[in-house]
């Protein structure tokens, strides 16, 4: 199964564990994060859904190209990895 | 007079308080994180704290124990489009309670120039529509940040129903139904800063600071881009303040809760360069609706002085004679005889965005 991981940065926050993870999108995937930390979302996506501008998603170590609509491909052993960009500090 | 002073800063939210006699830092919240608003709820005594996260965006906490225990409840938000292209809250810039007769009430203004309220003490928070869909936002326009803001929302303590509210760089917008219906307010003042042409265009005007006295709201106080002004008649009329020394240039505004005609300032140089005048830090006071300015130094810094204090950090407490005052390069300064004289509580904090007493 793939997997998706966080920032340290966002412990400070809120709880956020890796953990596994089956949806074949970076949509469908945080969807899964997000049913079970609601709160989540809104550290990660604006109001309109799009990924906050001072954070960046990878899978497999290759940053998303769709920061709108997620549709990036999530492989079966892929691995997921949430950071915040040094943009916005 | 007050006790208990609370401190929003570039990282973290700073409780002071009177101990055997003096102020003492008494306890630090959301260390390191971006606090752009602070409201100590005088109703109920939550506490609400607006982080502005460089990475994660804006939140919003409360305490119900006076800062002992903070939970996140819901920020400000526009509801999302279906083409996800709609507007973002980007700051909480200012946050106040909704009227003695209605516990729970909050409005916020955001960056974009946005009005939320909510009705159940920040769990949920609904855009005002109305102010949000006039035709004149269109003209707003970003005043010290990209985006148009709403920093001043005064709550009429006789009616609820009454707001008023300022915009960088929007104007003064006036409401007497709870938000159902607006108008733009600003006969008398001027934008130094337009085409000449334009200069009295209501929406574009530069309300850096607009406060109400709480015993006679329709004296309405603001600090401008380019000047002072007052209106006696409910923001219907303004008059022009002239010949302010050092300067008429500022942000921060406090009013006298009982008395209309005392206000205080705390002038700069115009417009970039924003350091006292002469780098000499004053705060002027008016005791006579603006016919008259004091230049109030006794404990401030009379030279080499950098220090700008922003639009939400003057503040005056309930009794009209103690004064907070923070400033960009971290000083907090108070006065317990209406700004006559100053201590520094501390001088080597964050950049201070807003002061609140409780």
């Amino acid at each position: 199964m793939a997997r998706i991981s966080f920032t340290p940065n966002l412990q400070r926050h809120l709880d956020v564990a890796p953990c596994a993870v089956t949806g074949d999108t970076v949509a469908a995937v945080l969807a899964e994060v997000f049913a079970v930390n609601p709160r989540l979302r809104s550290y990660l996506l604006d109001d309109q859904g799009q990924v906050r501008r001072h954070v960046a998603i990878f899978v497999d170590a290759e940053r998303i190209d769709d920061r709108r609509h997620l549709s990036d491909r999530v492989g079966a052993d892929s691995e997921v990895y949430v950071v915040q960009a040094l943009s916005g500090g | 007079m007050a006790d208990v002073l609370y401190v929003a800063t570039r990282k973290g939210l700073l409780t002071f308080a009177r101990v055997g006699g003096g102020w003492r830092l008494v306890r630090t919240d959301f260390l390191g994180e971006p606090v752009s608003m602070v409201l100590a709820d005088r109703r109920d005594g939550h506490l609400y704290a607006a982080l502005n996260l460089g990475h994660f965006g804006p939140k919003l906490w409360r305490s119900t124990d006076t800062g002992q225990h903070w939970q996140e409840i819901a920020a400000p938000a526009f509801v999302a489009s279906e083409e996800g292209d709609g507007p973002s809250v980007t700051m909480i810039w200012s946050l106040e309670g909704g009227g003695a007769d209605r516990p729970g009430s909050l409005w916020a203004g955001t960056l974009p120039g946005a009005l939320f309220h909510s009705a159940d003490h920040g769990d949920s928070w609904q855009l005002n529509q109305a102010l949000w869909q006039r035709p004149e936002r269109a003209q707003w326009f970003g005043g010290g940040y990209d985006q148009p803001g709403i920093h001043s929302i005064c709550v009429d303590p006789r009616d609820s129903a009454r707001l008023r509210v300022a915009v960088s760089c929007g104007g003064v917008w006036c409401s007497d139904d709870d938000g159902v219906n607006w108008t733009c307010r600003t006969q008398g003042m001027r934008a130094a800063y337009m085409p000449a042409e334009l200069a009295q265009t209501p929406e574009i005007q530069d309300p850096h600071r607009m406060l109400a006295c709480q015993a006679e709201p329709e004296t309405l106080w603001v600090q401008h881009h380019n000047g002072i002004f007052l209106s006696r008649d409910d923001a219907a009329h303004w008059q022009e303040l002239l010949d302010v020394e050092p300067a008429s240039f500022g942000f921060a505004l406090a009013v006298h809760p009982r008395e209309p005609e005392t206000a205080w300032f705390v002038p700069a140089v115009k417009d970039e360069c924003r350091v006292p005048v002469g780098q000499r830090l004053v705060v002027t006071r008016t005791r006579d609706g603006g016919q008259s300015f004091e230049s109030l130094s006794r404990g401030l810094p009379q030279t080499d002085c950098f220090d700008l204090v922003y639009r939400h950090a003057l503040e005056v407490d309930d009794s009209g004679q103690c004064l907070a005052m923070g400033s960009t390069t971290g000083h907090l300064w108070l006065s317990d005889d209406q700004g006559d004289s100053w201590q520094e509580l501390a001088g080597n904090l964050p950049p201070i965005y807003a002061l609140r007493f409780a």
